[in-house]
């Protein structure tokens, strides 16, 4: 197939959406086995969330302080400019898919400016290969591809408390990623609550780019590793990162403290501070432990992260629950789904970190240019990391009493405003058992995030469970035919094949 | 066996909870029985309007104007249940031939009772001051309405079974319980229920639930298109359609068409309406429908242009050949009751369909004459011929 432009239209043989840890990897085993690859992707410059990192027009050579896998980066980043300037790369960052489409061609995708473009005007030009900047059009356009691998990752789970809605309150991969994007914090002194390893390299972020952490809460407990240690055992490089933030905390003499949790953010027009308790093995507050911290700038809440499945389930992918509770896309060894050609990669296959996310990106990279096997050893890898992924979700569950912490007026979705109380009432007057009819009900999971910070809390509150929300309310909740916003001057002149 | 019923309610969509409301107000024991959950059909993928508008003269436009009295009646205290406006309705013409055609519209309607009145260039952009520089004048619409649909049909289930009927979700009905040609009652999964009257509120599956007991109710899905916008401060303060939506209602045509509707809603959302096609139950997204919406909508109202669209969403209006909902008992399988096919029009006719079978079942004559709906006038099924041959007359 020739590569380049037809109208607005790009063709390539394979597309890549998403430039991440598994994105870069995809496009790169793609291009390496011959094929020209088209990636998309909603960031500036290469990298996604975990390798995000300050914009190259003004530091041009990123030493990667701050980062870890930072060699896998720099090594996947000379690949993927090297098949850029062989022209077996189409590079177009600052765009979002907001539809794709399965055809006899195979895949079209309909693309849209991103919606956070920070910096992107100037980046997306016709710049050399080699720099940032990407080689697409600076508008939306239409990519067509025979095979298609995604690799949308995720974003920080949320779980709703007490006065979450006050500015001041952050996703933890929210604080990080201003911290990589910007070289800067967005305050002095932090609280990193909620559960899991990710809520570590955040807080010893925040720490060595000068900033206080007055503590990092972890609702579990170091104990629950406990029955996964040969899982654990099984990623060597795990332990040694682990034993990287233990000396970070130790210099910086940031407070660890496991069974705790946040109860309320305390301010008037922002966060002020925090009320805490210590909590049980089920999450439950344990009476007696309360405690305040003052003077807080930014909290920062992580409850491991929900995969980004709208495209998957958009495309009609088989989808399963995970060990996390996440909805995440069922996958062949090839990393191949239920619809032939469309390959998934990194978090939407299930949460489980950078390193299983490059793995698994190879192999769907080069099993979508051209028809081949897993690599036996990649597998293997992938294996080891997904057990330890296993682990790690078991072993920092989402707290089975995280419903007790609400009030009757805590806000749940936070675009519509829609508290606690409405959604259950919705759920025990109306029969409001799915995310699907909640929506409609309640307006939870309507505003402008469409249900992706609120979507776990309601479809739990909604099915009057726990911690876990139907597989179908999830898909459900999923369903957003519009993959991003869309201007309504860009629909009105689509092209259509009609 | 469960407990017999005096009315067995088939289809907790907007239909089937308001007739089975009514038929509790009229004393009578009810069961209701949907196959998910409440509104899960049509009445969950609608825009909510309840329009006289649109209305052709006739059978149609009579229960209307009936059901709007029972709105504003029987379920004027329930109003904020179901985020009920009076916003009214404006019909914007943009050419000089379309205007022409409004103002004959007008006339008739006035005729008929119809509250309309003229807006010309200046009194258009007073109403709407965002409408294009391309209209010249329109039409005003006062007693047009909007509700949010599946809040009215949750909401009726909710306020019918604290009156002690009984829902279930989620138990579909697999056949007939017959007594002769006699239809007594149904089968489900859970159990047989017995009735004295069956009434099949099933929307787009009325007609495959009508062949379960041997009747031709012919049915058909047309799917529509609704595109939902991020919300915005208030921009458009009616429910604003060009004048081409007439035309659009009452046609047959299977290809794709679509005619600007433009409203705003309590939200701040903007819903830009519909489309109209016959491709059977086809869920994918068809980007000439999206791309036709955009273009209708931006005509209308050029802002409109850079606002972003976060949604989107299809549904399938039941529609039966001759556009006529079908209403009343059915005389070729005695016992069975039917209350569906009411197009695009299904929210706004609810609350009159229901109150007025429910005042038949319960053995007393209806308010308005239900004879134009009567499901038997498609014939037999060994005999569909009347209703192919109103299809292609249509």
């Amino acid at each position: 197939m020739s590569p380049g432009k037809v109208g607005s239209i790009m063709k390539a043989d394979v597309a890549v959406v998403g430039a991440g840890p598994a994105g870069l990897a995809a496009a790169v085993a793609a291009a390496e086995a011959g094929a020209l690859v088209a990636v998309v992707d909603a960031g500036a410059q290469p990298g996604g969330q975990f390798w995000r990192h300050r914009p190259e027009t003004v530091v041009p050579e990123p030493d990667g302080s701050g980062h870890h896998g930072w060699r896998s980066y720099v090594d996947l980043r000379a690949r993927f400019d090297a098949a850029r300037r062989r022209g077996q790369i189409i590079y177009l960052p600052g765009l979002q898919v907001w539809m794709p489409e399965k055809n006899d061609a195979g895949f079209t995708l309909h693309t849209t400016p991103a919606v956070a473009r920070a910096r992107s005007e100037d980046a997306a030009t016709n710049d050399p290969a080699g720099s940032g900047a990407g080689n697409g059009p600076a508008g939306s356009g239409t990519v067509v591809a025979r095979r298609l691998v995604l690799c949308p990752g995720g974003y920080d789970r949320q779980l709703p408390v007490p006065g979450w809605e006050l500015p001041g309150v952050m996703a933890a991969g929210g604080i990080q990623a201003f911290l990589k994007g910007n070289g800067t914090l967005p305050g002095r002194r932090f609280v990193v609550a909620g559960t899991g390893p990710f809520l570590l390299p955040v807080a010893a972020g925040i720490a060595e780019a000068g900033g206080q952490v007055l503590a990092v809460l972890e609702s579990s407990s170091p104990a629950a590793w406990l029955p996964h240690l040969r899982a654990a055992a099984g990623v060597p490089e795990k332990a040694l990162e682990g034993a990287e933030y233990a000396a970070v905390f130790a210099r910086h003499r940031i407070p660890y403290r496991t069974r705790s949790i946040v109860t309320e953010i305390l301010g008037q027009d922002r966060a002020s501070g925090v009320r805490t308790a210590k909590v049980d093995a089920d999450g439950r507050v344990r009476p007696g432990t309360e405690g305040v911290y003052d003077d807080v700038d930014v909290v920062g809440f992580g409850w491991g992260f929900t995969p980004q499945m709208e495209l998957p389930v958009a495309l009609g992918a088989d989808t399963r629950l995970d060990a996390d509770g996440s909805l995440v896309g069922i996958v062949d060894e090839r990393q191949e789904s239920s619809i032939p050609g469309l390959f998934l990669a990194g978090e939407v296959t299930g949460v489980g970190g950078a390193s299983l996310a490059v793995i698994e990106g190879l192999t769907a990279g080069a099993a979508a240019a051209r028809e081949r096997a897993a690599d036996k050893a990649d597998a293997s890898r992938a294996t080891r990391h997904r057990r330890f992924a296993e682990a790690m979700h078991h072993a920092h569950p989402v707290p089975a009493a995280w419903q007790e912490w609400l009030t009757p007026d805590t806000t749940v979705c936070r675009c519509e405003e829609v508290t606690a109380s409405q959604i259950t009432e919705a759920r025990d007057t109306l029969g409001a058992r799915d995310s699907r009819s909640l929506k409609s009900f309640t307006r939870a999971g309507m505003g402008w995030c469409q249900g992706r910070v609120c979507g776990f809390a309601a479809g739990c509150l909604a099915a009057g469970q726990r911690v876990s929300a139907s597989a179908q309310s999830l898909s459900d909740a999923a369903k957003r035919p519009l993959g991003a916003p869309v201007s309504i001057g860009e629909l009105a002149s689509l092209e259509t094949d009609s | 066996m469960n407990a017999s019923s005096d009315v067995l309610v088939i289809g907790a969509g907007v239909i089937g909870a308001a007739t089975a409301y009514f038929a509790a107000q009229q004393g009578l024991t009810v069961t209701v029985l949907d196959k998910g959950l409440p509104a899960s059909g049509t009445s969950s993928a609608c825009e909510g309007n309840i329009l006289v508008s649109d209305k052709e003269l006739g059978p149609e436009l009579e229960l209307t104007r009936y059901s709007l009295a029972v709105w504003h009646g029987d379920l004027s205290e329930h109003k904020k249940l179901w985020e009920f406006e009076s916003k009214g309705g404006i019909i914007v013409a943009s050419r000089e031939s379309s205007l022409a055609s409004l103002h004959r519209v007008m006339t008739v309607q006035t005729g008929y009772g119809v509250a309309v009145e003229e807006l010309d260039r200046d009194a258009l952009r007073e109403a709407e001051p965002h409408i294009s520089p391309e209209a010249l004048g329109g039409a005003s619409y006062r007693e047009d309405c909007q509700v949010q649909p599946m809040l009215v049909a949750a909401h009726l289930v909710r306020l019918a079974t604290e009156a002690g009927v009984r829902f279930l979700a989620e138990t579909p009905v697999t056949g007939f319980l017959r007594s002769g040609d006699r239809v007594t009652g149904v089968r489900t999964p859970r159990g047989d229920f017995a009735a004295g009257a069956v009434v099949n509120c099933t929307g787009t599956w009325a007609g495959e639930l009508a062949a379960l007991a041997g009747v031709n109710v012919p049915v058909l899905p047309r799917r529509g298109f609704v595109m939902v916008t991020e919300p915005l401060p208030p921009m458009v303060h009616h429910k604003v359609y060009a004048a081409e939506y007439i035309d659009n209602v009452g046609s047959s045509d299977a290809g794709l068409q679509g005619s600007p509707v433009v409203e705003s809603t309590p939200g701040g959302n903007i819903l830009i309406g519909s489309t109209r096609e016959r491709v059977g139950f086809d869920r994918s997204v068809s980007t000439s429908a999206l791309r036709l919406l955009a273009r209708n909508a931006t005509a209308l109202f050029p802002f409109l242009e850079d606002v972003k669209a976060i949604r989107h969403y299809h549904g399938f209006r039941p529609y039966c050949p001759d556009h006529l909902p079908v209403i009343g008992h059915d005389d070729r399988a005695p016992g069975l009751w039917h209350a569906a096919g009411h197009e695009g029009a299904g929210i706004g006719l609810s609350a009159g369909t229901g109150k007025l079978l429910a005042q038949a079942i319960g053995g007393q004559s209806p308010d308005l004459d239900l004879s134009p709906f009567a499901p038997a006038r498609f014939g037999s099924p060994a005999d569909p011929t009347p209703a192919h041959h109103e299809e292609a007359t249509a």
